[in-house]
């Protein structure tokens, strides 16, 4: 068994943050830190320039709520590490910007585009996602939802672990 | 049903006779790129994978250029890891200062992309070598990662969305203004994961430093791509440039289009793109209430040889206002060469302007004119939200280097007519 499809079958829960529209990747992790790498230092910026406090309140498990177009902007993998390494379980929102999406998707950030849930959710909601049927649960208000799932080529990739195992295993069968 | 230039190239490149938008293919890539910013989290993905070796020494370039000339210990070794393992790889493109310029210049100008390519970039603006007739897209470090091994990547076919100008333009309206336009009628969702296709006798006339600059700036509308279908224009740059041989593909007459826009060349004003949104736009001659602090003309978009010639048409025989900085940054070592041959820099320095090394700096506010709280700035640079070139507070006004230039000697925007027009040498 992968990580990835050990990750699959969690049943995330977390705490709501929301956000607007246009989240662009200088939100996510200002360019100021691109001279870092890692997950743990970027996540000590992540969001400064939308909410300086989120770095600091962000707990493990927590979910990003937002509408559309998340991720917008630069091609920094940096941003789905920065949330990752702030313990961001997953990202749902109306619409992703497309290099942000395959950058969680390759480095294992996973994300839900669901569109009435993100209407129906408020701030601090308590949150339950089921990533492998999409179902995400509002315990705040008992509403539930339900998540366009990954197109089956996607799922592929994050079954075999992301983009670089798939690819190694790929090269093996050659 | 025919194909568009975009599904041509895709199906070439992954070996099928036809593509349609929404087919997911794996692609052979003609060539992939990284800079210091996303190169070393590729390279850490590619190691930590167990990889071993790179598909193509020829066919991938480092090209550290967004924190270069190095600005601090970490930016150092970021690029010294890059430059590690260009030299363990025995990569043929690697450039380091003294040589490099900035990445979406120097690889069309030194001939390393060309039509009919499909190339892979870890920086968000590879799409603007789509303007040699190109399928060209951004991606992140760990689609490098697997470029750099197996040089394949996968894609879904995008839907084409064609974009069409026809007839003269306004008086200094630029590639520059053209996509401001578009992107202000679309929002920056509005080609969201499209290929845009330019086209139109408009886009016939343009040259090739201001083809680059439109496509430069499609994925400021979401777009995977932007393309500009080759011609006689493309062909002379091409020409003694590219380093292989190039497939020059149009697009059928019956190709399908999910969007066609048409707009009228002389419909395009001066634009301006206000905080904090590309999308945001203006007519430049409307904003000349905006007092400014700092003008930056050069980047990815507008940092070319004919850039740097229109802010001197403006900038000659004048000086830059009091309350001004203005930083010029020409995009690459031979743009530098040719303004200096050309007694650009007497212009510049006469003027009060600042000429620094090519470098992405100032754009992703990395250097090199860093912006305060509360700060203005008109820039010839691709995005302006919020924090972008400096302090969260700060504020970015996005312009073509004729509108950058003029806002420099008025010290608030300004159009060349507003200040009295463009001067001969």
């Amino acid at each position: 068994m992968t990580a990835a499809q050990n990750a699959t079958e969690a049943l995330l829960h977390g705490r709501a943050w929301t956000f607007g529209r246009d989240v662009d990747t200088d939100l996510i992790i200002p360019a100021r830190y691109l001279n870092m790498k890692t997950a743990a230092e970027l996540a000590q910026h992540v969001m400064e320039d939308a909410d300086p406090t989120f770095a600091g309140r962000v707990k493990p498990g927590d979910i990003v709520v937002a509408k559309e177009n998340f991720g917008s902007g630069s091609s920094r993998e940096h941003a789905p590490l920065a949330l990752k390494g702030a313990g961001v379980s997953v990202v749902i929102a109306k619409s992703f910007a497309r290099i942000f999406y395959r950058n969680a998707l390759n480095t294992g950030l996973p994300i839900l585009v669901a569109p009435e849930a993100v209407d129906g959710i408020s701030e601090a909601d308590e949150l339950t996602v089921d990533l492998a049927t999409g179902k995400i649960e509002d315990l705040t208000t008992g509403k539930t939802f339900q998540a366009q799932p990954l197109p089956a080529f996607v799922r592929e990739l994050v079954d075999a672990g992301g983009l670089l195992p798939y690819l190694k295993k790929r090269e093996g069968a050659k | 049903m025919g194909m568009t230039i975009t599904e041509k190239i895709l199906a070439r490149a992954s070996g099928h006779e036809t593509v349609h938008p929404g087919d997911l293919i794996m692609a052979r890539l003609d060539f992939c790129l990284g800079n210091d910013v996303t190169a070393p989290v590729a390279i850490d993905e590619f190691e930590k994978a167990g990889f071993d070796k790179v598909f193509d020494p020829e066919r991938i370039a480092l090209i550290p250029d967004h924190f270069t000339p190095n600005k601090d210990i970490r930016s150092a070794t970021l690029v010294a890891q890059m430059r590690a393992f260009a030299k363990k790889y025995g990569l043929l493109h690697w450039y380091d200062v003294g040589r490099v310029g900035v990445e979406h210049a120097l690889l069309p100008e030194m001939g390393m992309v060309g039509p009919g390519d499909v190339v892979l970039g870890a920086d968000s603006h590879t799409c603007t070598y789509g303007a040699l007739g190109a399928f060209a897209t951004g991606v992140g470090s760990t689609d490098l990662a697997g470029a750099m091994a197996t040089g394949e990547a996968w894609f879904r076919v995008p839907e084409s969305h064609k974009f069409e100008f026809d007839g003269g333009l306004g008086r200094y309206v630029t590639g520059k203004d053209l996509i401001l336009f578009v992107i202000g009628l679309i929002g920056v969702d509005g080609a969201l994961y499209k290929a845009m296709e330019f086209t139109g006798s408009s886009i016939r006339g343009l040259s090739m430093d201001s083809r680059f600059t439109m496509c430069n700036m499609a994925i400021e509308a979401g777009a995977k791509s932007g393309i500009i279908p080759p011609d006689e224009i493309t062909k002379k740059y091409v020409e003694g440039r590219f380093m292989r041989e190039a497939i020059y593909y149009a697009s059928d007459e019956d190709a399908a289009y999910e969007k066609t826009y048409r707009w009228k060349g002389e419909e395009v004003p001066l634009m301006v793109a206000k905080p904090h949104l590309p999308s945001n736009t203006q007519p430049a001659d409307e904003l000349s209430a905006v007092k400014i602090d700092q003008v930056i003309i050069g980047s990815c978009t507008n940092g070319r040889i004919e850039d740097l010639r229109q802010a001197a048409e403006v900038l000659r025989g004048r000086k830059v206002h009091r309350d001004v900085r203005c930083i010029i940054l020409p995009a690459t070592q031979a743009i530098w060469k040719q303004a200096m041959d050309e007694g650009l820099f007497d212009v510049f320095i006469d003027a009060e302007a600042a000429v620094s090394a090519p470098t992405c700096g100032p754009c992703l506010g990395g250097h090199m004119g860093v912006l305060a709280e509360g700060e203005r700035a008109v820039s010839t640079t691709n995005r302006n939200f919020v924090g972008r070139m400096g302090h969260p507070g700060s504020e970015v006004y996005l312009a073509g280097p004729y509108v950058a230039a003029a806002s420099a000697v008025a010290g608030h925007i300004a159009t060349p007519d507003q200040i009295g027009g463009r001067r001969q040498p």
